[in-house]
């Protein structure tokens, strides 16, 4: 191939990536505006609280509590090659809150809830419920989009806090009945170990997390092609970018918050 | 072939009026220069084959697609000038699938526009006026806190026309109002839209290839084809314009200007 050519198709993608990224940002900054504009839809915020929050409880309490249980299984394994079993309940806590509970959680939100936001809002376009909103003076951004986003970057810090229990329960009721650790010690060493930070950082990237998994879901059902393909592609396409961009926010934070 | 303009029944500025609008889709050139006059209280419809731009047309004159370039005027003034709310509070449009908000009842999406913005009411007085205008598209109460997914088409067309007609608007738009419908249901839905324009005094704005309709529905017919109108005329002069498109798609005839594959 002409290295030329080569390179305009390299410019090509890249040309293309930098317009998608700045499509996004656009979209989020036109969301953070319209949150803060009247009119308010209380209504939808409080039915995006129980879809986002409420209904994703399960799916969260139950990936916390055995990726806790799992996680204490593989330190207690891992430990017992050079006898540091006993830092189980250190390394549970700090992995579940620093790291796993934020992370899992936001991958549970993005599968659950930015798949069912993407399919929502492309099937109300692809039947013009969109158009009809705009006849109706809604403005879609502020009807459908600002209360979703809003919802979730209330609710997805209060799923990963309690994400980040469950887990370290997880990981406590298997050290406590099947590794033979005292329940007392495990508690204590558990909450001794925690500091501000780490549970400041999990709630931080909840945060975070939660609004790029409704974010996206919006983006992508707002420009979601025709017919079953269309509503289907910005589905896959919305659960991609935004698992994606969870765990590149993810490093960004944890840089932020324990490295720098 | 000339491009023909309704004329007005009087002498004031028309309802809608569409000056010379071209849109484009990348190269897909639809609208070519369309220009039609809609006279305040008359019922327009726009005739057309599929991909005709009939769409386009209407959804310009909502605002909903921009026009590349032309001027569309409701009544007298410019419709992409002054607040926007003001603007869209003069319309009511039925939607060719209904589009109905699938998760609110039906006394809420025929209320929608009363429950919220500026033509807010309180709530017992907007469901009062809800179940009042489904009556008056023949549904009866009970329907009001049914969800639209559990009507059949024809009663989810009728939510849609009284949701409509909910704010008593002065321009009301039909997007395929009978498409899917069976022909007893279209000719009721056909009734309802001729008794409520002439009811409401409104001025409609209707697209549709349903000959049926048009001749139940319109008081003047625009001939959309190649993104301008070669025909517009009152529906009296249907059947002998001696315009050769208009008689192939009224006939429904495969030979003639119109090609039939396109």
């Amino acid at each position: 191939m002409n290295p030329l050519s080569l390179l305009a198709r390299l410019g090509r993608v890249a040309l293309a990536a930098l317009a998608a990224i700045g499509r996004v940002a656009l979209f989020a900054v036109s969301t953070f505006t319209h949150m803060l504009r009247p009119p308010y839809y209380p209504r939808e915020f409080a039915l995006s609280l129980l879809q986002i929050g409420w209904l994703s409880l399960p799916v969260v309490a139950l990936t916390a509590v055995f990726t806790g249980g799992a996680l204490a299984l593989q330190v207690y394994a891992g430990g017992a090659r050079f006898n540091a079993e006993a830092v189980v309940p250190q390394i549970v806590a700090i992995g579940m809150v620093r790291e796993l509970g934020p992370v899992l959680v936001g991958l549970m939100v993005a599968a659950r809830v930015t798949s069912s936001v993407a399919a929502e809002i492309a099937t109300m376009k692809v039947t013009e419920q969109i158009d009809a909103l705009v006849t109706l003076s809604t403005n879609p951004m502020q009807y459908l989009v600002a209360p979703r986003v809003l919802a979730a970057l209330v609710t997805v810090p209060v799923l990963v806090g309690i994400g980040d229990i469950i887990g370290i329960a997880g990981g406590y009721t298997v050290s406590v009945h099947n590794l033979g650790f005292n329940s007392a010690a495990y508690l204590k060493n558990t909450v001794d170990f925690l500091e501000p930070l780490d549970l400041i950082s999990s709630l931080v990237k909840g945060a975070f997390f939660g609004t790029i998994a409704a974010t996206m879901g919006c983006y992508y059902g707002m420009q979601s092609g025709r017919g079953a393909q269309g509503v289907g592609s910005a589905t896959k396409s919305s659960v991609e970018a935004a698992a994606v961009l969870i765990l590149a926010t993810n490093f960004i934070l944890t840089g932020v918050f324990f490295s720098l | 072939m000339t491009q023909a303009k309704t004329s007005p029944s009087n002498t004031s500025h028309p309802m809608i009026k569409l000056d010379n609008v071209h849109k484009a889709f990348g190269t897909n050139k639809v609208l070519r220069g369309m220009s039609l006059e809609i006279p305040k209280g008359s019922s327009m419809v726009i005739i057309g084959g599929s991909g005709t731009g009939k769409s386009v047309a209407l959804k310009s004159v909502l605002g909903l697609i921009t026009p590349d370039s032309g001027e569309i005027y409701v009544d007298g003034k410019p419709a992409n000038s002054g607040d926007r709310d003001a603007f869209l509070a003069r319309f009511g449009m039925l939607f060719q699938g209904g589009a109905l908000f699938d998760s609110l009842p039906v006394w809420q999406n025929a209320a929608f526009r009363l429950l919220r913005g500026a033509l807010k009411r309180p709530v017992e007085e907007a469901r009062a006026i809800a179940i009042e205008k489904l009556r008056r598209v023949g549904l009866k109460p009970d329907v009001a806190d049914q969800l639209p997914a559990e009507l059949s088409g024809g009663m989810q067309k009728r939510v849609g026309l009284a949701r409509a007609i909910a704010a008593e608007p002065e321009i009301i738009f039909f997007d395929e109002p009978t498409t899917g419908l069976d022909p007893i249901m279209a000719g009721v839905i056909n009734d309802l839209i001729r008794e409520i324009v002439v009811e409401m005094g409104a001025t409609a704005m209707t697209i549709t290839h349903d000959m049926t309709s048009v001749r139940a529905i319109a008081d003047n017919i625009a001939m959309l084809h190649d993104g301008v109108i070669k025909w517009t005329g009152p529906v009296e002069h249907l059947d002998d314009s001696g315009d050769p498109y208009l008689d192939q798609f009224i006939h429904g005839r495969a030979e003639g200007p119109i090609e039939a594959v396109r």
